[in-house]
């Protein structure tokens, strides 16, 4: 069913939403957008955060006693459209990536510094390619500077909050100790933003964001940025999770699982990362002695009428084996590290998204016990807590098929990434042996 | 090993996968020259005297001894078990079985001192470094340790070999007991009083600032000996930092192989790939071990001709003390015929002492005159016969010394030269090894 949508409308192709009138698949990220996900204000924390001043005020707060059913009264359905899709997603996964007619295209490109009285930024260009329906031009190119795309990944973890939203490059840089306008950090730091703008483009929910669609379409940004923090303010008063307070009866064990796959996951992308860097220290300190070897040879030959070709010869040979240190230890700076850091930081986010979940479940569970509490009084259900068990399904369901798209995707990426590795080593010796 | 081929055929041995190269290199042809002093050679080429051809030398095994010495006192060394074969029994069929004998460093120095103090015209091939040198922070440095003791008798045996295919020094009789007669050698080796033939060291470093008139030839070969020894010096000290450097990289590409292994614990499709792949980054660190190794071969090539430039510098200096006592003499001579001609004319031309005396205290009669005239005569009869002497012994010193050179500069181009084969040949087979498993850990990537 799903690959008769094409997979290109994941949103309408799953058509199976209970309560969703079936759509065209191109019109489905529409009904999406018209119908904000279950969760979609629950996580508006992280935005409530910027205008209620203490928010930490807001917490101690019984769990029972709070309105759990969407602030903006939203009617509620017991299917998300876009957890059914992302089940269906899940079969169609090896499509997904290898076959799947791709209709949006975006590539950071063409940074610029930009100088102001008040600070100094850069801009990137951010180039838009696509058919779909949605977007009245088939291009676009927009300017958007680092705050932008923090802007749209906490627009997106705050409507897709069942999603894994993939990482933003690390914001802070200590000052002194990384020059934030040199051209490498620029670089690094593009490559990493058309990556996630990329892994965006291609989710195949994350891509039907009504943010996302701003963000590479609006003009003005800024304006839309403004407006939609004073509809965020009149929900203001929106639901917290209580963290810590309640303990789960019984995280699923496949959760559990992926808890613990990621804190090793984690673990050892650390190491990786430690002695990638450890490598190209230890192979800038060869090559500065190799950059002193090679000459000697050469003042050898100076001295010897008779050896001075051999001499020379070899002198020759470990200027080549330089060179060719000196572009191994920057590929693995350019090409390397920043996917080890990429999945460092998703795993960061996968974790959050684990925890959300887990408050979701607790939730629920609080709800539970409390309606079983009062069942004496009232024995019907009340719809409260039915919704609540839809939301963690679909929670459930969501982060599930984000999780095995993310786990192809690392194994995709890592296969690449080694490959990539050996291929790197292997011209290196190969330059030498010439 | 077999020592009796001159050819270099190739550059490692296949059994012991050290390198072959100075397995005795012999010039083509060379003719020694006649009288050095009181020794007197056999003129001919090496063919007919290189001891090489009639016996097989080896320094077959290391042994750790303890001993007393001199003062009494418990002390452990090393002995070296040196193996000679008649090389022509061989040919005939019957393997005779090698003659052998126990040697210690100590006596290995005292033959090399010795044929430094009697053919000073010669360059004398170097012992191996009494103690490590040069070597990478993994390498011991202990006079004891199995590695340093096994390179250390390598370095002996071509210690050996270049001996016996020198020209001169293989027809030495103080050699060829080293090699055959175990007791009362050092015994013989003293009581040729060769140490009182030695030039003290401030002699030598006298005559280098005074000598007038240094030969063009040996100021040059000096001054090269003295850069050819700071190149090398500096060459090795940066090629163990990069054997440091280079041991570094391999061996943190090792810490893969752990986490990798680690890592596919928890890792379903992907878990293969990386378990295999982290086992050929195990492999990867762990041949960088073997790839040091030979390298330190290379490393002690360089490090003999290190010591070979203080051998030529040996050469040169005593050339230079040869021409100061020849400039000595020279100069006495011209003093000696001066003050003779003085006395016979009674004119002080310059002022001295004795003008001083003889106007203070009036002139000598004309029989003391004579008498000293007589005297100064003979002295200056001797001095002349001296003085011709010197000039033939510096003339001859000049002649086989500077053969020796030739030598020595043709046997240094050859061995260097295939000593840089070899490293360039151990480099080509290290990229290809380091190809190799990274191809292997690429297959088992491409399968994730």
């Amino acid at each position: 069913a799903g690959r008769a949508g094409g997979g290109s409308g994941p949103a309408g192709g799953g058509g199976g939403g209970a309560g969703t009138p079936k759509a065209l698949p191109s019109s489905g990220p529409k009904s999406l957008r018209e119908m904000p996900h279950p969760l979609a204000a629950s996580s508006s924390e992280e935005a409530g955060a910027e205008l209620t001043p203490s928010p930490d005020l807001q917490l101690p707060r019984s769990i029972a006693d709070k309105d759990l059913s969407l602030p903006n009264g939203t009617p509620v359905d017991t299917s998300s459209p876009a957890s059914s899709s992302s089940l269906l997603n899940r079969l169609q996964l090896d499509d997904d990536l290898d076959g799947e007619m791709r209709d949006l295209f975006v590539t950071v490109d063409d940074p610029k510094k930009h100088v102001c009285t008040m600070e100094t930024y850069i801009t990137y260009r951010v180039t838009t390619k696509t058919t779909r329906a949605e977007f009245d031009l088939p291009e676009y190119s927009m300017r958007r500077r680092y705050q932008d795309f923090d802007w749209l990944r906490n627009k997106l973890e705050e409507s897709q909050p069942t999603h894994l939203i993939p990482p933003l490059p690390e914001k802070f840089v200590v000052k002194g100790v990384v020059d934030r306008f040199s051209e490498e950090f620029v670089e690094t730091r593009r490559k990493a933003l058309d990556k996630f703008l990329k892994r965006i483009a291609d989710h195949p929910v994350l891509s039907f964001n009504e943010h996302f669609h701003v963000f590479l379409t609006a003009k003005d940004l800024h304006a839309y940025k403004k407006q939609g923090m004073a509809l965020l303010s009149k929900m203001g008063e929106s639901v917290k999770y209580v963290t810590g307070s309640y303990k789960l009866r019984s995280r699923p064990v496949e959760f559990a699982a992926i808890g613990d796959y990621l804190d090793t996951f984690s673990l050892k992308l650390g190491t990786i990362d430690r002695i990638a860097q450890r490598i190209i220290k230890e192979e800038v300190e060869y090559l500065v002695e190799l950059r002193e070897y090679g000459p000697v040879y050469s003042t050898w030959s100076g001295l010897e009428k008779e050896l001075s070709e051999p001499l020379e010869g070899v002198s020759a040979c470990i200027g080549n084996c330089c060179t060719a240190l000196e572009e191994l230890s920057e590929d693995m700076t350019e090409d390397f590290l920043p996917v080890l850091r990429e999945y460092m930081l998703y795993s960061e986010s996968m974790k959050n998204v684990l925890k959300k979940r887990d408050q979701v479940q607790a939730e629920y569970e609080a709800k539970l016990e409390a309606v079983v509490l009062k069942r004496e009084d009232r024995p019907k259900v009340p719809t409260e807590v039915e919704k609540c068990q839809d939301r963690v399904e679909c929670f459930n369901a969501d982060l599930k098929a984000d999780m095995d798209r993310w786990q192809n995707n690392k194994r995709q990426d890592f296969r690449q990434l080694l490959m990539g590795m050996a291929d790197k080593n292997i011209q290196y010796y190969e330059k030498v042996i010439l | 090993v077999s020592l009796a081929i001159p050819e270099i055929e190739s550059v490692l041995d296949p059994e012991s996968r050290r390198p072959l190269w100075h397995t005795a290199y012999l010039p083509p042809k060379f003719i020694t020259i006649g009288t050095w002093g009181e020794l007197t050679y056999i003129v001919g080429t090496n063919e007919e005297y290189c001891l090489l051809k009639k016996i097989e030398i080896s320094v077959a095994e290391a042994e750790k001894r303890t001993g007393r010495n001199a003062m009494n006192m418990q002390e452990t060394y090393t002995a070296y078990l040196v193996e000679t074969r008649a090389v022509e029994s061989q040919a005939e069929g019957q393997c005779s079985p090698p003659d052998s004998l126990w040697r210690r460093y100590s006596e290995f120095e005292l033959l090399r001192n010795y044929l430094l103090v009697n053919y000073p015209h010669v360059i004398v091939p170097p012992l191996p470094e009494k103690r490590a040198e040069f070597v990478w922070h993994k390498l011991a440095a202990d006079n004891m340790d199995p590695d340093f003791v096994e390179r250390r008798r390598i370095g002996l045996e071509n210690f050996l070999l270049r001996v016996a295919s020198h020209p001169i020094l293989c027809q030495e009789k103080i050699f060829n007991a080293f090699l055959t007669k175990e007791g009362g050698w050092k015994e013989t080796v003293n009581e040729t009083g060769f140490q009182l033939k030695a030039d003290s060291r401030l002699k030598a470093l006298n005559a280098t600032f005074r000598v007038k008139n240094p030969d063009r030839r040996f100021t040059e070969l000096k001054h090269y000996s003295d850069e050819l020894q700071s190149v090398i010096s500096h060459l090795l000290r940066v090629r163990a930092r990069v054997a440091d450097r280079l041991y570094g990289v391999y061996k943190v590409h090792g810490n893969y192989g752990r986490v990798f292994s680690e890592w596919s614990a928890i890792e379903k499709e992907m878990g293969d790939g990386l378990q295999s792949a982290g086992h050929h980054m195990d492999v990867y660190a762990a041949s960088i071990d073997d790839i040091l190794e030979e390298e330190e071969h290379y490393a002690d090539q360089l490090k003999e001709y290190l010591f070979y430039a203080e051998a030529l510098r040996a050469v040169c200096r005593k050339h230079e003390l040869l021409q100061y006592e020849l400039e000595m003499a020279a100069q006495d001579l011209t003093s000696k015929k001066q003050q003779c001609e003085e006395l016979a004319t009674g004119t002080v031309r310059t002022f001295s002492l004795k003008g001083m005396t003889s106007k203070l205290f009036g002139q000598e009669t004309p029989e003391q005159r004579e008498a000293k005239i007589k005297v100064l005569e003979e002295q200056i009869r001797d001095g002349e016969e001296q003085l011709k002497a010197k000039n033939l012994e510096s003339r001859d010193f000049m002649k086989s010394a500077w053969t020796d050179i030739e030598r020595f500069k043709e046997q240094k181009n050859h061995d260097l030269k295939e000593a840089l084969i070899s490293y360039a040949v151990m480099q080509i087979s290290m990229c290809k090894k380091g190809i190799q498993v990274w191809t292997n850990a690429k297959e088992c990537f491409s399968k994730m």
